[in-house]
């Protein structure tokens, strides 16, 4: 398949994809400020996601089909160490894919949410700042310069605020959120920035690879140990790893449907994959320092969010804010197969990452479906939707046994890989708390899906109605392709598995 | 053979019109149906070609072998192949769709695993031997039945879960399911299976569920049962655990042990079911002796001829004790006797079955026990062929000569009943005419026990065998002659245990009474100790909900504190402790 996108696909797309991944979406962004009809904005928006997808596409076609594993593009054509280069491995490849992936449903989705949601005069302003929110997720992934990273982290992460804050319209909450939001991601932010600083005190570069080829000359060097304290923490603050989470359950529960839908399924995760690349490519696990803090931070932060955020999950009585919690439990998922330092184990963080994105924005389309059409997201408020709603409500309860790890789900064969992983290091008292983790996950979705499938409606004037099919079509799109991965699991398994090996440096291992 | 229907396990076939007879509510046809498909899957069976795999499916990373036929399954399906035609007909009065489609889809259970060539594939025919099975018994209607029904299954699908896990073990190890012989007990998966099977063919200590289970389903439903677990089992063996010395010992003790519970026993369908153990063990003896010098081939044509001539003898018996049961009511010894009267035929027929299982001349145990006892003797086993000597005059003095003596003659009860119906009367005359025809001496060359031998696995050397010889036909008489004259005399004197009712105490009551006592006992203490338990066991998990709900519930402890500041410190916490461990781990 990859084949004959890479022929059919035109030169100049072939030869400027990664900047054109992001630049398309960031140049459209101002132009759609100007835009005055809604409707207009979100068409153009669908385009700008779609084109970004297509470049992933071919970069990940780029990517497997080199024999190097890497496709680099120097910016404005200055050389490496002194320019910007976009660097694209099996890594980010696989990042980008998803990004962009879920950057078109997410469009797709938006239109009945942001009409309801969002005041009218400002649907075109709405696009432009997710445009900008989408090119600078796609610019952390894709640059193979940490300042760049930066820049490109501020460039999402404002641009989030703006859109946290526009759930103002539904629910006031949205600003004290937005704002603590804005306060916790600019620490993490400086928290990043400050490591870079120590970096490039003691090699004097900013680019990822040149920092890499310096660092093991480096060895007992302070300024490297602090550098590697700052951006583990700044990035763990941006990966709402526990306990640096408590900036996340608000600002998912109040911002508009649309944005919660599209920052679950990916802002933590673009920052989990910039951590994934300082922990592997820049610092490597054979640091002694990087070895320690994986065993006696990262493995243990994990758990705690598996275990923790689980229980807190459990005693919520708003949809969204189970879905939050259990999101940041998720991720210790991820911080555990990373943490647990093998190939194994960081291939099963990817993989879970992947499907999670997939499990989360299924709930978070569903819910949005229902915040649309019976305004609540207390469960109280779901209680006989599976009658009235049923197509909205089985995506959601596909996407919940996912989330739960049912067999022939996608969550299932994450759980599966996780658990392989740490068996292999002989971990199986850790796989003993996954099994805890899950049960509780069993306890919090199925409080859901009680209440949905066989509570009585608390408000019987509640008729049959479904979300509009903007909404059913990119929901159960999600829905199936967590059925589908999870009894073929080839494609995702395979992406994560080389983007584990390039991670480490390997030739990808297929 | 060529087309779709060579490639058709006739087993398969059985299982399937089994299913059908279940929802036929036209009575004559379904019983034409059962009587028809064993006839169709006889002429199946005699065309497909040997040493194939007529049909197989690669699925699961195991070759899956549903359809192979070898010279040792082949005489074992023909044998469960008459018998499931022999159970048609002696079931045709009756009218009960349960028993005519389960009866038959057992009996293709059977005939489908023995032509199955890989173990996953025998291990779901296993399996649904053992739950078609259960039905006849229950089918029986009184309680006892129900609950004898209940732990047959139990210790049935016990076997299956134990061959489940020597399969799982051996796909470990080998890496393929074929079935084929282990060289080994030593390995845990050979043990498992080993255990598996010797449930089902009923070895000593584990043979309990036989007893107990056979002599209380229906009238049909024993002679269904007689013909087709145990002896697949023996099959199983013979397949799979060839010349395992153990097999000799164990044999030769089941052998010999029923020989004392069959002879004080009082219901006449209990004797025959500890008849059916020590039969048993003689072919298990025999498969033991397998892979060692001649006796190799002798051993499992002894084994094989001996398992077709029991299946068809040993329904004979059982279907001429369910006569008498259908048209008295019972089958204890101390309620019948003096029924040749009124029963004439059934009391010839049942004295033919006798005779067989008696291993008289002429007669087929005769050509098929003769192979056994020459294996062991070429041997040298001598305690083992003293074992089996007494056996064999064990087995004349209960089946040959209590079931019909006690039946038939002896003190007349004074009933007086109708002569058996005439589908079980021709049942019963097909089974003695195979007895008698496989029997006799080849007058006509291919006929006579010659037609037997040139069917058994090993086919020259069993023809080169002859049982006629006169040392042969002269240990049997010495053998048979005095074990009569004992039965005479112990009768004449008064010191053979009489006819009275009582309960047998097997094995099995350390399970069902001591066993069961402890259950009550333990439950009784349970039920005291229980409330109190829970209040402990729920006051401990409310104050842990309790304490749980406190910290995690969104009024709890960790949802506390200002939104930015508690996250502000803990960021610094963190920092602090990353850059401590980095200091530490490098200095």
């Amino acid at each position: 398949m990859m084949d004959i996108l890479l022929n059919a696909a035109p030169r100049w797309a072939l030869l400027h994809a990664p900047v054109l991944l992001v630049m398309m979406p960031l140049f459209l962004a101002p132009v759609l400020a100007l835009v005055p009809n809604g409707r207009i904005a979100w068409l153009v928006s669908i385009f700008a996601t779609a084109a970004s997808l297509f470049f992933a596409l071919i970069l990940l076609g780029q990517v497997q089909a080199s024999p190097v594993g890497v496709v680099s593009y120097d910016i404005g054509n200055w050389p490496m160490p002194i320019g910007i280069v976009f660097r694209v491995d099996a890594l980010n490849a696989m990042i980008l894919l998803l990004v962009s992936a879920v950057g078109v449903l997410a469009t797709i989705f938006s239109w009945p949410t942001v009409v309801a949601e969002i005041n009218k005069q400002k649907h075109a302003l709405f696009y432009s700042a997710f445009l900008v929110c989408f090119a600078g997720l796609c610019g952390v992934a894709i640059t193979g310069d940490a300042f760049n990273l930066f820049v490109f982290l501020e460039i999402s992460s404002i641009s989030t605020y703006v859109l946290v804050a526009l759930g103002a319209g539904r629910d006031r909450r949205a600003l004290p959120a937005a704002f603590n939001y804005l306060i916790m991601g600019t620490i993490g932010a400086s928290f990043y920035i400050i490591g870079v600083g120590f970096l490039y005190a003691a090699t004097g570069t900013l680019n990822i690879a040149d920092i890499a080829s310096q660092l093991p000359s480096l060895a007992g060097n302070r300024s490297v140990e602090a550098g590697f304290a700052f951006i583990v923490i700044g990035l763990g603050l941006k990966a709402a790893m526990w306990p640096l989470h408590s900036w996340l359950p608000n600002a998912y529960s109040y911002s508009p449907s649309f944005v919660t839908m599209f920052l679950s399924a990916t802002a933590t995760k673009v920052a989990l994959y910039a951590l994934i690349r300082f922990l592997f490519t820049v610092f490597r696990p054979e640091f002694a320092f990087e070895q320690a803090s994986f065993t006696f931070i990262l493995m243990p932060l994990g758990l705690a969010a598996m275990i923790s955020c689980s229980f807190q999950a459990v005693f919520q009585t708003d949809v969204r804010r189970t879905l939050a919690y259990s999101s940041v439990a998720q991720v210790g998922y991820m911080i555990l197969g990373v943490s647990i330092g093998s190939i194994a184990g960081l291939s099963a963080g990817l993989f879970h990452l992947l499907n999670h994105a997939m499990i989360k924005g299924a709930l978070f389309m569903a819910v949005g479906g229902v915040v649309l059409t019976y305004q609540g997201t207390t469960i109280r408020d779901f209680a006989g939707l599976g009658r009235s709603a049923p197509w909205t409500m089985t995506g959601f309860a596909i996407a919940a046994l996912s989330l739960i790890g049912v067999p022939l789900t996608a969550g299932f064969q994450s759980k599966l890989q996780l658990g392989y992983a740490l068996f292999e290091q002989g971990m199986w008292w850790a796989v003993a708390l996954v099994v805890f983790s899950s049960f509780l996950a069993v306890i919090y979705m199925g409080r859901i899906l009680e209440a949905i499938f066989f509570q009585a409606p608390i408000n019987p004037r509640k008729f049959r109605k479904e979300a509009p099919i903007l909404i059913l079509v990119p929901l159960w799109v999600l829905a199936l392709a967590n059925i589908y991965f999870g009894i073929n699991t080839e494609f995702p398994l395979g992406l994560a598995r080389d983007a584990a090996a390039a991670a480490f440096g390997l030739e990808a291992f297929r | 053979m060529t087309g779709p229907l060579s490639m058709l396990n006739p087993g398969w076939l059985m299982i399937a019109v089994g299913l059908v007879a279940l929802f036929l509510p036209m009575r004559r046809v379904r019983q034409g149906l059962t009587i028809a498909t064993p006839i169709i899957a006889i002429i199946l069976l005699a065309l497909a070609d040997q040493n194939v795999n007529h049909l197989g499916v690669q699925a699961l990373g195991i070759d899956f072998i549903f359809y192979r036929v070898d010279g040792l399954s082949f005489i074992f399906g023909l044998a469960f192949l008459l018998a499931a035609l022999l159970n048609a007909i002696y079931a045709w009065h009756t009218d009960d769709r349960l028993q005519d489609g389960m009866a038959m889809a057992y009996a293709g259970a059977a005939v489908a695993a023995t032509f199955s060539g890989d173990m996953m594939s025998l291990f779901v025919f296993w399996e649904l031997t053992a739950i078609t099975s259960v039905f006849l018994i229950l089918r029986a209607g009184t309680r006892a039945a129900y609950f004898a029904s209940m732990r047959y299954l139990a210790i049935q699908i016990l076997s299956g879960v134990l061959l489940l896990a020597g399969i799982a073990y051996v796909y470990h190890s080998r890496g393929d399911l074929s079935v084929q012989a282990f060289t080994s007990l030593k390995e845990p998966g050979a043990i498992l299976v080993f255990i598996a099977l010797g449930i089902k063919a009923a070895f000593p200590f584990l043979h309990n569920w036989l007893q107990d289970s056979y002599p209380k389903a229906t009238v049909v439903g024993a002679v269904v049962l007689s013909a087709f677990t145990t002896k697949l089992a023996v099959y199983a063996f013979a397949r799979m655990f060839p010349g395992h010395d153990a097999l000799i010992w164990i044999g030769a003790v089941m052998t010999v042990f029923p020989v004392f519970f069959a002879v004080i026993e009082n219901d006449l369908r209990k004797v025959l079911a500890y008849s059916l153990n020590n039969q048993v063990g003689f072919m298990i003896c025999a498969i033991g002796l397998g892979a060692t010098g001649v006796g190799n081939a002798l051993a499992l044509n002894g084994a094989s001829a001996h398992a077709f001539c029991h299946i068809i003898y040993k329904g004979l018996l059982f279907m001429s004790m369910g006569a008498v049961m259908y048209r008295t009511g019972t089958t204890k010894a101390s309620e019948l006797g003096g029924l040749y009267k009124s029963m004439p035929w059934t009391t010839v027929f049942c004295i033919i079955g006798a005779m067989s299982i008696s291993a008289f001349p002429l007669f087929s145990g005769f050509a098929a026990k003769s192979l056994t006892m020459s294996a062991v003797g070429h041997e040298g086993y001598t305690i083992v062929w003293l074992m089996l000597l007494f056996a064999s005059a064990g087995v004349l003095e209960h089946s040959g000569i209590k079931i019909p003596y006690f039946a038939f003659f002896g003190h007349d009860s004074g009933k007086r009943v109708k002569e058996a119906p005439f589908n079980m009367l021709l049942a019963m005359g097909l089974a003695a005419f195979i007895c008698v025809a496989v029997g006799i001496p080849a007058i006509v060359p291919g006929l006579g026990y010659e037609w037997l031998y040139n069917l058994l696995p090993y086919r020259e050397e069993a023809m080169a065998y002859n049982p006629f010889t006169l040392d042969h036909v002269l240990t049997q008489m010495q053998l048979l002659v005095l074990a009569i004259f004992a039965f005479v005399m112990l009768k004449r004197l008064g010191w053979y245990p009489p006819e009275k009712p009582g309960v047998v105490l097997d094995t099995d009551w350390v399970y069902r009474k001591a066993g069961y006592g402890l259950f009550t006992w333990a439950g009784t203490i349970w039920q005291k100790a229980g409330p109190a338990m829970t209040s402990v066991f729920f006051k401990l998990t409310g104050r842990a909900y309790d304490r749980i709900e406190d910290t995690f519930s969104p009024r709890g402890e960790l949802a506390r504190g200002g939104l930015g500041s508690a996250m502000a410190i803990w960021t610094a916490i963190l920092l602090g402790l990353v850059l401590l461990l980095a200091f530490i781990t490098s200095s």
